[in-house]
């Protein structure tokens, strides 16, 4: 399992070579998040409507590698937006990846951007 | 630049960096550690965790990257086999050397291996290491039973280890008693009938002269002559500092092991120092974490010049954990240093035994142990440690006060400011005091965060808990229960928010009383009181729930969930167990019977939930709110229709309850029972309601909880008709829903609440609030309003579509993995 861990890299917008066409921006649940594939990936996107942003991470969970981070309840600490983990609340910056507990590893984040009603994630390589 | 050399990365040597790292003039310091472990310094402490679902991750106490961030060179998988002390270097198995200013020494400790005929035969094991645990599990998988020589606290641990590998336990110990280092017989005698009740075989008095076998460890042969036949063994019989370093390179070592260091930690070389578990001072290993955290503190003070307090040994008091007996042996535990006299409490029926050891003047507490019942071991420690002034009659403090007296002295706040509360990370009671009263501290986890109060062991955490509530009490700020940092109103303060402003979302909410975005612990918060409120579907607001409320299903290992139709009473026709047969096999479901008297199908993948459930609800199902903070069931007996002794008919009663509360959304899961006669063959003493028949019609018991902390439910009512009887569990109920906290189940809640079951009759049987109707009122209104969730999301196509793993492709999850356990399905482990 620790090779699938290996598969998701933080990607950085100014590197990005690929902007993967997800999902029309209405598929997505308000202040909620939802699963994409892409390769053999798969990839946790955020519609927060509340503070009018989108965020991507990896969908795996790193603390019992547990496919699911899309469908944890988002939030903010102390102003920070995060994830929490179904399993084990656990929680992640959408931002950083860093994991807010400061007891297990961080996840990779990817950037995203809305064009024509359209949700594109961003991958390096 | 100072070239720091730390051999070992355990515990204490990680310790140390942490310490040193956190002085203004770490920059002074050029830091490289040497660990021969595959894996940075992980929480030996809590090692056997790894039995119970903890990861290597879990344990470790800093990442990698911690090291690199403050710019150490860890090198791990890396033994040092050679201290040059002439030219200051050290020499690795690679054959790399490095050079030092100071070497500090904190290589730990081994597991003492007695020089037994046949240790070295396949299936002997030692307790040690992530890697030794490693080869336990692996090895444990071909056998049936195990044994553990040696009965202390390490062994007892290994033992319960063994039970949680699920093999049949033996524990060997040498002495005539278990723990000898910290019970005397009568304690021990507890301990063995309470382990034994645990399914832990004790043998005391047992020398083991030969491991026999043909080259795997078959039998164990004792000096007795008798003979043990177990599968594997685990030695936990004492630890041998890794000292060879330092005899190797001409440094004294005590004649039982450990480098000789003085008060100040040094060794004979004023450039190398011992510290942890490999150091002796005074011919004495301390093999416990907070005196090696007490010399890493002290090493460093003295690197940067700061005031050293010199080391002049420690307590080694200590409390048994893990295994599910409370066990604790503080200060002097036989009074063996100190003439004094003993005052034992014992109960050999509920298996408690305790001892305290107070001086000859009857002012001074000198030591004491504890069987079967701890609770009071912190307070007891502290009173020692702190030489504190005994209550006149000493008794109270193990017996509690009698007599309607408050237990004299028995507070937080009758100890002194130096008294050590975190001993793990030396916090005192003065610092924590202050950071409430000067730093304007008001959470738990800031005092864990700025002191690390609590991040060891954990022991000490209900007494931070109490302090900081003692402390903003005594500073008359009233200590609020708030949410979270969204909101600054308690659960029941937001209900009635919601009530007299008639808000119906969680965003309204949080707009005009929150601040913010929210997070995992407001948002089902505010979920379920809306849903104890306006009883709307909760499917209306999906990102706001659990994950189990989100897809109104149970989420299990692998992500996959279970799913379990109500079934209201217990009572189901074949025709309907045959529908759940069906469908279980037809989507591959493991099925299993739960404590609720229902069927919980396991390993529905998320696309399949709607289907399921169209089939369950055509037959006539409706969903068993299993995900819910709900009414799960109310389970019954037989009663009078079938059951000789039956005085009502308990399974009419139990279907006319659940009926009428399911889908009832409250702080917590909410269960009942009835029982037909005072047989309570349905438990329902040990319900948040249960119903007993009597001859005259039913008592009503409430507040009982199974659970971590099993809590018998109280008589709030006897003798009643079922309308009485149902009127007073709706006023119950709403009284519960709208004061408690969230995630407080009704045992807890009748706990917390001043003046505990007389007052809750008062409110609910005498109406002493006059809002008894309104209680009514409000429960009616959930019971008119009630609708299957499940029907709603079958019947509903958009509501359909949200239940599936991927947005973007039609595919289910490919990492869902499976294996086969008795001819059914389970997920892989994690
Ligand atoms: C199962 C278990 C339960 C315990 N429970 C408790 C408890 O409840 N409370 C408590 O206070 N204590 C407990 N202890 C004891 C506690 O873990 C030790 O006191 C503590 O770990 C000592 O820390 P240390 O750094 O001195 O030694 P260690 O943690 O043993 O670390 C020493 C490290 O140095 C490495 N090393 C040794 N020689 C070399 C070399 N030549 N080159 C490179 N590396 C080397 C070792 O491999 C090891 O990783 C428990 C121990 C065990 C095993
Ligand atoms: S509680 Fe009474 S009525 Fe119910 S099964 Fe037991 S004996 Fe029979
Ligand atoms: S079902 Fe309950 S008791 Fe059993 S493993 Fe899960 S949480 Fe623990
Ligand atoms: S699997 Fe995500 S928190 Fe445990």
């Amino acid at each position: 399992m620790i090779s699938e861990l290996e598969k998701y890299k933080t990607a950085d917008t100014s590197k990005v070579t690929h902007w993967f066409k997800a999902a029309p921006v209405d598929r997505f649940p308000e202040d909620g998040g939802a699963c994409i594939k892409y390769g053999d990936l798969q990839i946790a996107i955020f519609n927060f409507t509340r503070r009018n942003e989108w965020y991507a991470c990896q969908n795996l969970c790193p603390h019992k590698m547990q496919m699911i981070l899309s469908r944890g309840m988002i939030g903010s600490f102390e102003g920070e937006p995060k994830v929490a983990c179904p399993f084990h609340k656990k929680t992640f910056s959408l931002k950083s990846g860093k994991n807010l507990n400061g007891d297990t590893c961080d996840i990779a984040t990817y950037p995203i951007k809305i064009e024509d009603g359209y949700v594109f994630v961003g991958f390096e390589e | 630049m100072t070239k720091i050399v730390v051999i070992g990365n355990g515990m204490v040597g990680y310790k140390f960096c942490e310490k040193l790292c956190a002085q203004e003039t770490a920059k002074d310091f050029e830091i490289t550690v040497f660990g021969e472990e595959p894996w940075p310094a992980y929480d030996r402490v809590h090692l056997s965790e790894y039995f119970s679902g903890s990861t290597a991750e879990d344990l470790i106490m800093a990442p990698r990257s911690w090291y690199e961030e403050n710019n150490i060179t860890l090198h791990s998988n890396e033994m040092i086999v050679k201290i040059d002390r002439e030219q200051k270097k050290i020499i690795s198995h690679s054959g790399h050397d490095y050079s030092y200013d100071k070497l500090i020494l904190a290589t730990g400790s081994g597991a003492f291996v007695p020089p037994i005929n046949g240790v070295d035969k396949k299936g002997v094991f030692v307790y040690r290491t992530l890697e030794d645990l490693d080869a336990i599990i692996e090895y444990s998988k071909k056998v049936k039973t195990a044994a553990v020589i040696g009965g202390g606290l390490l062994g007892l641990e290994a033992a319960k280890a063994v039970i949680d590998m699920g093999l049949k336990a033996h524990v060997i110990e040498f002495a005539p008693r278990l723990m000898p280092r910290q019970l005397d017989e009568a304690g021990s005698a507890t301990l063995q009938s309470k382990l034994e009740e645990l399914g832990i075989n004790i043998h005391l008095n047992k020398n083991t002269q030969k491991i026999k076998g043909n080259g795997k460890l078959e039998s164990m042969k004792f000096a007795d002559d008798s003979e043990l036949p177990v599968e594997m063994l685990i030695i936990s019989a004492g630890i041998k500092p890794r000292d060879e370093l330092a005899k190797d390179c001409g440094l004294a070592t005590a004649p039982r092991g450990g480098v000789i260091v003085n008060e100040f930690l040094q060794t004979e070389d004023e450039n190398i120092f011992a510290i942890g578990e490999v150091a002796s001072y005074k011919n004495m290993i301390y093999g416990l974490v907070a005196p090696g955290y007490e010399m890493a503190s002290q090493v460093v003070n003295q690197l940067v010049n700061e005031e050293v307090k010199p080391f002049m040994g420690f307590d080694m008091s200590t409390k048994l954990k893990l295994i599910g007996v409370d066990v604790g042996s503080f200060g002097d535990p036989f009074g063996d240093f100190e003439p004094s006299k003993p005052i034992v409490y014992e109960n050999k029926n509920s298996g408690i035994y305790k001892r305290i050891n107070v001086s000859l003047d009857g002012k001074r507490l000198i030591g004491g142990i504890l069987v079967g019942d701890a609770s009071a071991y912190n307070m007891l420690l502290q009173m020692c440690q702190n030489k504190m002034p005994l209550p006149p009659e000493p008794e109270d403090l193990i017996l509690g006060a009698r007599g309607g007296k408050e237990a004299a002295g028995a507070g937080v706040e009758s100890l002194p400011e130096e008294a050590q509360i975190c001993s793990c990370e030396n916090v005192t009671k003065g610092s924590i005091c202050s950071l409430v009263e000067n730093d304007g501290v008001t959470k738990v986890d800031e005092i864990k965060s700025c002191t690390k109060a609590g991040t060891g062991c954990g022991g000490c955490m209900p007494m931070v808990n109490d302090l900081l509530k003692h402390q903003l009490k005594a500073m008359g700020k009233a200590v609020k229960n708030v949410l979270c940092e969204h909101f600054d109103y308690s659960r029941q303060e937001l209900l009635d928010l919601v009530k007299v402003k008639k808000i119906k979302t969680y965003n309204e909410l949080l707009d005009q009383f929150g601040q913010g975005d929210g997070c995992e612990v407001c948002k089902p918060a505010v979920a379920s009181i809306l849903a104890s409120t306006w009883n709307e579907l909760i499917t209306k607001q999906d990102t706001i729930q659990d994950t189990n409320d989100r897809f109104l299903a149970n989420i299990q290992r692998g992500g996959t969930y279970s799913v379990v139709p109500r079934v209201p009473g217990g009572e189901i026709t074949p025709e309907k167990l045959i529908v759940i047969g069906e469908v279980a096999k037809k989507y591959g479901l493991y099925t299993k019977i739960t404590g609720g008297q229902r069927i919980d199908l396991f390993g529905a993948r998320v696309d399949q939930l709607p289907d399921i459930w169209e089939e369950l609800i055509d037959a006539g199902f409706e969903s068993g709110h299993a995900y819910g903070k709900s009414l799960r069931t109310v389970k019954s007996c037989v009663g009078s229709t079938w059951c000789r002794y039956g005085v009502q008919d308990s399974v009419s009663f139990a279907i006319q309850v659940e009926e009428r509360y399911r889908g009832l959304r409250s702080p917590h899961k909410l269960k009942g029972a009835v029982s037909g006669c005072i047989r309570e063959c349905a438990e329902a003493q040990s319900k948040d309601f249960g119903i007993i028949a009597t001859e005259k019609g039913w008592n009503l018991y409430i507040c009982g909880n199974g659970g971590s902390k099993p809590q018998h439910a109280q008589l709030l009512i006897n003798d009643v008709d079922t309308e009485t009887c149902l009127k007073f569990i709706d006023r119950f109920l709403m009284f519960y829903i709208r004061t408690a906290e969230p995630l407080t189940r009704t045992a807890t809640w009748l706990n917390k609440l001043e003046g505990g079951m007389d007052y809750v009759r008062d409110v609910v049987v005498n109406d002493s609030l006059g809002i008894g109707e309104e209680l009514e009122r409000e429960m009616q209104f959930m019971i008119d309003t009630y609708a299957c969730e499940w029907k709603e999301v079958v019947n509903n196509p958009q509501l359909r579509a949200k239940f599936k793993h991927f947005l973007n492709a039609e595919e289910e999850d490919p990492n869902l993995k499976f294996q086969d356990m008795r001819g059914q399905k389970i997920p892989a482990a994690w």
